[in-house]
């Protein structure tokens, strides 16, 4: 199902969740918001449900204004990040109640629960009571009884926040494939910009209550339209510095320099903003050498995380391998200026071919 | 036995020792009572127990004071329970202080209100009826039921509301099949204090019944005093009074537990 919000907004008592937010999503994608806590994802979410009424503007589906319509008599499911079952209920009844309350016939509820149950592996467990169960499984029946109503409209709020790092990246891997024949619209709530990549389908950053952009997940994350989308969908955050364009050169500072690309050629002289992000800037290789000054390494499995003064600038770089160094040591970067993400005085990205 | 449960026992067997006299007692004639003390009935009878199973104007005593207790017990907490879900479920203009208040009117005591309950049920032809003595509770009953009550909700995350209404669920039918079931455990806790203090309330019992509704401990004073002082038969009624408190106490006592937990019991 096709979901507009138009002009929509969100302010409760003197504090604005949402400003004035327009988005349209097609049926049958699959949606991720992008954002930190208090982004505002959560909130456009429940505006998406229509559990919380929109300040100003409209919520359309399917061609139909549905601002004033109540949950009940939409075809919306929700999934939180805590896990949310009915105490009360077997597993059985949990997946089967919405279908219940629909007044569908008792045999095709048997037959709709048992197909979602044997998709979710939850078949050994249906006659238990969510309490019973381990985090995952919870979750899985909370998503089962999303799915199993068939709703137009599926929304995910950080569903695998909670859950262990194993349990997550199988889940994720299935959650795609689960939505991919139900033509719903599923949008998908995180905060991890690895997670966004992973799933794919559609991305639209979020940053204290705006949408910065939305686009295709794998373009808006090569060719964010903004520093600001930039900083969103970047992990660690995007290294940025302010240079010197002249001519054909941009300057970091007198001794760092490099020839821009042809877009960048044709503007005007003047100060830039680059972005580089922190797997772009290596501690061997070739390219543009920048001096820096070591001031935390860390080492997470198999990479290296280094946060490194160069220039003024506080960077980091994020190399494959195990690089060891000392505190306070000073060393060469390198960076492909093919890399770099250029911006102009008013943050907006100018164009660049990668 | 291990040394660590000396002092509990201790502490146990001295709370028990009232009890204990009161049940040896109830086995004895008054007269043996009055004869001087006695750890063991030397006269073992069962003649009070008797005289209260068949004599109608004690063991109807029984039964109106049950009649009240339930009534007010059924009558607390369903008028608590949509009360408590405001409170737990939304914000609204003096909501805290609203909470607060109800439970100064548990701080009131009952000789304050009973002349103007008195004249305000003998108005409305009211006095000497269970549902007097029920209401009257009410006055305690249910901040008590709605305080705790309030606190199991609080427990419940919000999300099991909204998820019951994007599965379709109307207020009412997520309210009775889904949220009651849930919060089962408060509303036994709630349900055991208000049958308590409804139980061992006198004092609005007594001045709000005369005859057909009379509660089993006006019984036992009138008694003692026209017949002179028939100890066994008061031990043997106060003995039989415990049994319903404890019968309770028995199917609530795993929640009661959790509503401590909550710190609102």
């Amino acid at each position: 199902m096709a979901i507009e919000l138009r002009n929509v907004s969100l302010r409760i008592g003197a504090e604005t969740h949402i400003y004035e937010t327009n988005l349209s999503l097609q049926p049958g994608q699959f949606n991720i918001l992008l954002g930190t806590t208090l982004s505002g994802k959560t909130s456009l979410m429940r505006l998406m449900a229509g559990l919380e009424k929109p300040t100003s503007g409209e919520l359309w589906m399917n061609g139909e204004a549905v601002t004033g319509i109540p949950v009940q008599k939409r075809s919306v499911a929700m999934v939180y990040q805590a896990f949310i079952n009915y105490p009360s209920f077997s597993v059985y009844d949990n997946i089967a109640s919405p279908l219940k309350v629909a007044g569908l016939p008792k045999d095709e509820i048997d037959a709709r629960v048992q197909q979602f149950a044997d998709l979710l592996q939850l078949t050994p467990m249906l006659h238990r009571l969510p309490d019973e169960l381990s985090g995952g499984q919870q979750q899985r029946t909370a998503l089962a009884r999303a799915l199993v109503k068939g709703a137009d409209l599926v929304l995910l709020d950080e569903p695998l926040a909670n859950l262990d790092y194993k349990l997550r990246e199988e889940l994720r891997d299935e959650l795609p494939k689960m939505f991919a024949d139900s033509g719903a619209t599923v949008v998908y709530a995180t905060s991890e910009p690895l997670e966004a990549l992973m799933l794919g389908g559609y991305t639209a950053t979020l940053n204290e209550g705006r949408v910065v952009q939305f686009g295709e997940t794998s373009s808006i994350y090569r060719q964010p339209d903004s520093l600001e989308a930039a900083r969103v969908f970047s992990d660690p955050p995007i290294n940025t510095a302010t240079i010197e364009k002249r001519g054909n050169s941009a300057y970091l500072n007198d001794s760092v320099s490099w020839t821009v690309p042809a877009q960048l050629a044709s503007m005007p002289d003047g100060r830039y903003s680059i972005g580089l992000r922190p797997h772009h800037l290596l501690p061997d290789g070739e390219g543009v050498k920048v001096g820096g000054e070591v001031q935390i390494a860390e080492i997470s499995g198999s990479e290296s995380i280094m946060r490194v003064n160069i220039e003024g600038n506080n960077w980091v770089s994020e190399a494959h391998g195990i690089h060891s160094f000392e505190f306070g040591e000073h060393r060469s970067f390198f960076f492909d200026s093919k890399r770099c993400l250029y911006f102009d005085s008013n943050d907006k990205l100018v164009e660049t071919q990668v | 036995m291990n040394k660590k449960w000396i002092l509990p026992s201790l502490y146990i067997l001295f709370l028990m020792l009232p009890i204990y006299g009161l049940l040896s007692m109830s086995f004895k004639t008054t007269n043996e009572i009055l004869g001087g003390f006695s750890l063991f009935p030397q006269n073992f009878t069962l003649e009070n127990y008797i005289k209260i199973f068949t004599d109608p104007t004690w063991y109807n005593g029984y039964i109106n004071s049950l009649i009240y207790v339930c009534l007010n017990t059924v009558i607390s907490v369903s008028v608590a329970l949509p009360a408590a879900y405001a409170f737990s479920r939304y914000r609204f203009l003096g909501d805290k202080h609203l909470f607060f208040w109800l439970l100064t009117n548990r701080m009131a005591p009952p000789a304050v209100f009973a002349l103007p309950f008195f004249q305000l049920y003998s108005a409305i032809e009211l006095f000497d009826t269970h549902l007097a003595v029920a209401l009257a509770h009410c006055l305690f009953n249910i901040p008590l039921a709605v305080w705790i009550l309030e606190g199991f909700m609080s427990g419940i995350p919000k999300e099991l509301d909204e998820t019951a209404y994007l599965d379709g669920y109307s207020f009412w039918r997520f309210f009775i099949r889904i949220f009651i079931p849930t919060i089962a455990a408060g509303i036994g806790v709630a349900a055991f204090f208000c049958f308590m203090y409804s139980w061992v309330e006198l004092l609005l019992a007594k001045t709000l019944t005369s005859v057909d509704a009379k509660p089993i401990a006006a019984i036992m004073t009138r008694t003692a005093s026209t017949s002179g002082y028939e100890l066994g038969l008061l031990a043997a009624a106060g003995s039989l009074t415990i049994i319903p408190g404890a019968f309770v106490i028995y199917f609530v006592r795993n929640y009661i537990a959790k509503g401590f937990a909550l710190g609102r019991v």
